[in-house]
């Protein structure tokens, strides 16, 4: 239950009380609260825990972490480590 | 799929492990506090990768597993009354109570509905004006804004057909008793990612700090896991303890100011009993006065006995990182995601049934647990 999943945000429904919209799990489709993420944007990866988005991922900060895993795993590679 | 998919990337993950084993001088332990971070765990099998020095002892992190026996008692009572529709999550279903559970009630007759998201509960509620909806709202500060926007939907509505049995416990409150408990082996935490992504992380600084232990921010998959545990025993190795965020894409220090302000409105601190742990200080969260007529515990006392565990079931020692899944004597023989005897092998966060999923063996002549 208290399981966060991350999908694609596919349309948004702004007439309502509560912000909500279509959200894309690798394609399964659920219609899910967007109240709290009033930022998102269609086309933005959104986290979702019991049908409410949590966040929106920060593009940014992942491209950025995952540069610096690559250069961990590139450098791994150069030392030759053993598996 | 994006987000998911590149963190199970197997280079970037044996590059970390050897950077773990680079690191570490002496033996660690170290605690994932979510059941989710648990089940990445065993799954991938991370712990038997890791060198022998870091061990990893599994948290309090499942919200159905520290959701109280008599709580649970009590939603069967509720379920059993005919004029109650009782909505939950799935995960709820199979949790043991001292007799019964919820899957059973509903097969002898109980109105017991699954529910994906709380709004749906008070969908329900709209919908069937004859019926008596109780939402079963239990869960950590992942689950307080969704089920906080519940009863205020349900207000802002005028349903009176609508309440909610309320159970929710709070994070940093365990992690102090575990760190203050006597039988304390925890030097540092892989911190809950999605509950900061909620709350932020100023109420793990003080721990932190305090308790000079390391607390590290750490996401859900497999280098998510790794890249924690190599800021842990970084922390560890140096003699640091500080709060680290390594959920980046998630996690801010302020967390989600909206969906905290909704939790804070509708919601005050409490007392609240953990299953197989006791009650904790301010640990839990209560419907505030303003929204007490949707507190199902207070529409309908409950009546029943007072409740027990079943005496095999060590599953608050395993809550609390004092003994492992296959330490118990039950474990894969008289207690089974199919015949469970504790709450953790049910849920989908629950340490035993992440062992079992996993196809680990039950340990023979393990050590009895403290």
């Amino acid at each position: 239950m208290c399981l966060g999943v991350p999908g694609r945000i596919q349309d948004i429904d702004d007439s309502a009380a509560l912000r909500t919209g279509t959200v894309d799990f690798g394609g399964t489709r659920r219609e899910v609260c967007l109240a709290y993420v009033p930022e998102a944007e269609v086309g933005d990866h959104v986290i979702v825990h019991v049908g409410f988005a949590l966040c929106v991922i920060d593009e940014v900060e992942a491209a950025r972490t995952w540069a610096l895993l690559e250069e961990i795993a590139a450098l791994d590679d150069e030392l030759g480590a053993s598996p | 799929m994006k987000y998911l998919d590149e963190y199970h990337d197997d280079q970037v993950a044996r590059a970390l492990l050897h950077r773990i084993e680079a690191t570490v001088t002496r033996p660690w332990t170290i605690m994932e506090v979510c059941g989710g971070q648990t089940h990445t765990i065993v799954r991938e099998g991370i712990d038997q990768l890791l060198p022998d020095a870091v061990e990893l002892v599994h948290g309090p992190g499942c919200p159905v597993c520290v959701t109280p026996l008599s709580v649970i008692d009590h939603a069967l009572e509720l379920a059993r009354r005919p004029e109650v529709t009782l909505c939950s999550f799935g995960d709820m279903l199979r949790v043991p109570g001292s007799s019964d559970d919820l899957l059973r009630a509903r097969a002898a007759g109980a109105d017991v509905r699954i529910v994906y998201s709380p709004l749906d509960a008070v969908r329900i509620a709209a919908e069937e004006p004859d019926r008596t909806v109780v939402f079963f709202a239990v869960g950590f500060e992942t689950t307080a804004p969704a089920n906080a926007t519940a009863v205020r939907q349900a207000r802002d509505l005028g349903l009176t057909n609508f309440c909610a049995l309320i159970a929710h416990v709070l994070v940093p409150p365990a992690m102090m008793a575990i760190l203050t408990s006597p039988a304390n082996r925890v030097q540092a935490f892989l911190g809950p990612g999605h509950v900061c992504t909620v709350m932020g992380w100023a109420d793990y600084t003080p721990i932190a700090s305090g308790c000079r232990v390391p607390v590290v921010i750490t996401g859900f998959e497999l280098v998510d896991l790794l890249e924690g545990i190599l800021a842990a025993v970084t922390q560890l190795e140096e003699g640091r303890h500080e709060v680290e965020n390594h959920y980046a894409r998630a996690a801010r220090p302020d967390g989600n100011p909206g969906a905290r302000q909704v939790v804070e409105e509708v919601f005050e601190p409490c007392d609240r009993a953990w299953r197989g742990i006791g009650v904790l200080p301010s640990s839990g969260l209560r419907l505030r006065p303003a929204f007490a007529a949707f507190d199902a515990a207070r529409r309908f006392p409950r009546t029943g006995p007072e409740t027990r565990e079943h005496e095999l079931c060590i599953a608050g020692a395993i809550l609390q990182g004092r003994a492992k899944p296959d330490d118990c004597a039950a474990f894969g023989s008289l207690c089974t995601p199919e015949h469970p005897l504790g709450a953790p092998m049910v849920s989908s966060e629950g340490a035993c049934a992440a062992y079992f999923a996993a196809g680990r063996p039950a340990r023979q002549g393990g050590d009895p647990p403290v």
